[in-house]
């Protein structure tokens, strides 16, 4: 695989400049994910509003796997119900570690948002770099589950 | 004169590294690979890879116990291995040298079997800012039970040990000085002469990381007057999971034992054991003996290359690694003191060191990335990271230049 389809336009476009890039003033759930391997770290803020995630952001430093990621799913997730953001991260994540069903193909009306996700799934060719696109999402689940914690990669 | 005699004599006798390549089997099996990642761990030459292999097809069994032969046979190999390490220091005595599984493991032994006993409340052990984590971590972890306090002498502005803010670090609470002889995150050459002598005017043992240096300087404990040196197999050509540790007699004599099993006692009751004297008191269990004569190979191949011919490789390269790559717009070359050697750690404007060693990966240059178990210097630095090129004697100018090549490339595409 070509280094040109891992580090597409997109990815280096969100890794330069990370959209949603700050704290949130009232978050209602916040965890940082940490990966010991490379030393980076990013917090998640999270405001829920009932089952809705009304505002979602990150703050941190990491590669850029790590910030697109990062930047990413604070845009897909943003307005989607907690249900619906557990599924995209379900698929998204099999998508990105090579265990995709052949022959599933998702039918939640979530497609669109899998596909904008699209461009990070190089990393499955790079066994060692998956962790760079997981870490945010990890740390986003964690603070849906605990409220405030650090979530580490391995 | 021919032009072939004109190449002759301006190449270095009877030291070319595309010779000394082909003697290790893993470029053979993957073309093109651009290996600068010995700091991390060394490829091995055919004739470490055959004498292990050799050894099991031929002369093994347990050591130290059979009365048959072959046992014995086996014994007097493993402790010829012990013979070939003392001669790679210069150490004055084979019953100096230590086996254990690497550096690691050896500077867990000291902390354990040497510092659990004799450090105390208000303690100091003098490290430095450059050190592996393996070189603090266990000093931490005997803190608590000792009441030792761990100090780490700083930097200066160049990236080299600040010598003098050093010597001020030392005092009467000082017990021991444990320093790495060479940077393993930046190649960073330290004193270690004059870093032994003021620790020894002070009154303080000294403890040596030549993790680094084993495999690129000539080291002579004797003459450093070290009280223990530490490296470990892997990073010197040699197998995993084997590597030496070096104390002086009397201080090995005054250690108890660090782990408890067999071939490491005198006589054994259920009221008393009676412990071997140094090497063996310190060898519980069945060791690595294919590792340890594996080693010995890797020494004896080092010492054939010659070791004065290596450290001139070695500056030869590392020089013109600093001269290549901090050409390349956006490069940095990370601060390493007045004395460079085999490390060159970069930092390149706007790409993560990750990023950075996925894009090389692609064009089959293998660099490490990250904080090389070195996270205080990192943060001492101001860098999360860096992108590490580590060299051996395999490599040569087309190594740098490939990589000087991928660096321009990655360049490129985060531009």
């Amino acid at each position: 695989m070509d280094t040109r389809e891992l580090y597409q336009d997109i990815i280096l476009d969100h890794g330069r400049h990370p959209r949603n890039f700050r704290a949130l003033a009232h978050p209602t759930h916040t965890a940082q994910g940490h990966n010991p391997l490379c030393g980076d770290r990013v917090t998640v803020y999270l405001e829920l509003d009932g089952d809705t995630i009304k505002d979602l952001s990150f703050e941190g430093r990491g590669c850029a796997i790590s910030t697109a990621s990062a930047s990413l799913m604070t845009e897909v997730l943003k307005g989607k119900s907690v249900a619906a953001a557990e599924e995209l991260f379900k698929d998204f994540h099999a998508r990105v570690t090579g265990h995709e069903h052949p022959e599933k193909h998702p039918s939640h009306g979530l497609e669109d948002d899998l596909e904008r996700l699209d461009p990070l799934t190089g990393v499955k060719a790079y066994p060692a770099r998956v962790k760079c696109a997981t870490l945010a999402w990890h740390a986003f689940e964690a603070a849906l589950k605990d409220g405030n914690v650090t979530v580490k990669t391995e | 004169m021919s032009a072939a005699n004109l190449q002759a004599n301006t190449a270095k006798p009877g030291f070319d590294p595309r010779r000394i390549k082909r003697d290790f089997p893993i470029f053979a099996n993957n073309p093109g690979l651009v290996f600068l990642d010995s700091a991390a761990s060394a490829q091995k030459p055919a004739a470490v890879i055959d004498r292990v292999s050799d050894f099991y097809r031929t002369d093994y069994a347990n050591v130290h116990r059979g009365v048959y032969r072959l046992s014995a046979r086996s014994s007097e190999l493993y402790e010829g291995a012990r013979e070939t390490a003392r001669k790679f220091l210069n150490a004055a005595s084979s019953d100096e040298i230590v086996f254990v599984r690497g550096a690691t493991e050896a500077i867990n032994l000291v902390a354990y079997s040497w510092g659990m006993n004799f450090l105390k409340p208000g303690d100091e052990v003098l490290v430095t800012e450059l050190e592996h984590h393996a070189n603090i971590v266990p000093w931490q972890l005997i803190r608590e039970r000792t009441g030792l306090k761990l100090v780490a002498a700083p930097i200066d502005a160049s990236g080299g040990l600040d010598l003098a803010a050093f010597e001020r670090m030392l005092s009467k609470k000082t017990k021991l000085v444990a320093v790495t002889q060479l940077a393993n995150a930046t190649g960073a050459l330290l004193p270690i002469e004059a870093i032994i002598r003021l620790a020894h005017q002070a009154g303080a043992k000294v403890l040596i990381d030549g993790c680094q240096a084993a495999p690129r300087l000539s080291v002579d404990v004797r003459a450093l007057d070290c009280d223990f040196y530490v490296f470990s197999g892997h990073k010197t050509y040699g197998p995993t999971g084997i590597g030496v540790l070096y104390a002086k007699k009397a201080i090995l004599e005054s250690m108890p034992p660090f782990q408890g099993g067999g071939d490491m006692i005198e006589q054994v009751t259920f009221e008393k054991t009676t412990f071997q004297h140094p090497p063996h008191r310190f060898e519980a269990g069945t060791p690595d003996i294919s590792g340890a004569i594996g080693l010995a190979r890797a020494l004896d191949y080092i010492d054939d290359l010659g070791r004065d011919a290596i450290l001139a490789h070695e500056e030869h390269l590392t020089f013109y690694g600093v001269d290549r790559l901090s050409k390349i717009p956006g490069v940095r070359l990370v601060n390493a003191g007045q004395n460079r050697l085999g490390i060159l750690s970069l930092d390149v404007q706007g790409i993560h060191p990750h990023d950075l060693a996925t894009i090389l990966d692609q064009h089959k240059v293998a660099v490490r990335a990250g904080h090389h178990c070195a996270q205080p210097l990192m943060d001492r630095l101001g860098l999360s990271g860096t992108t590490r090129a580590s060299l051996g004697i395999y490599n040569d100018e087309s190594d740098i230049d490939a990589l000087a090549e991928a660096l321009v490339q990655a360049r490129k595409i985060f531009g």
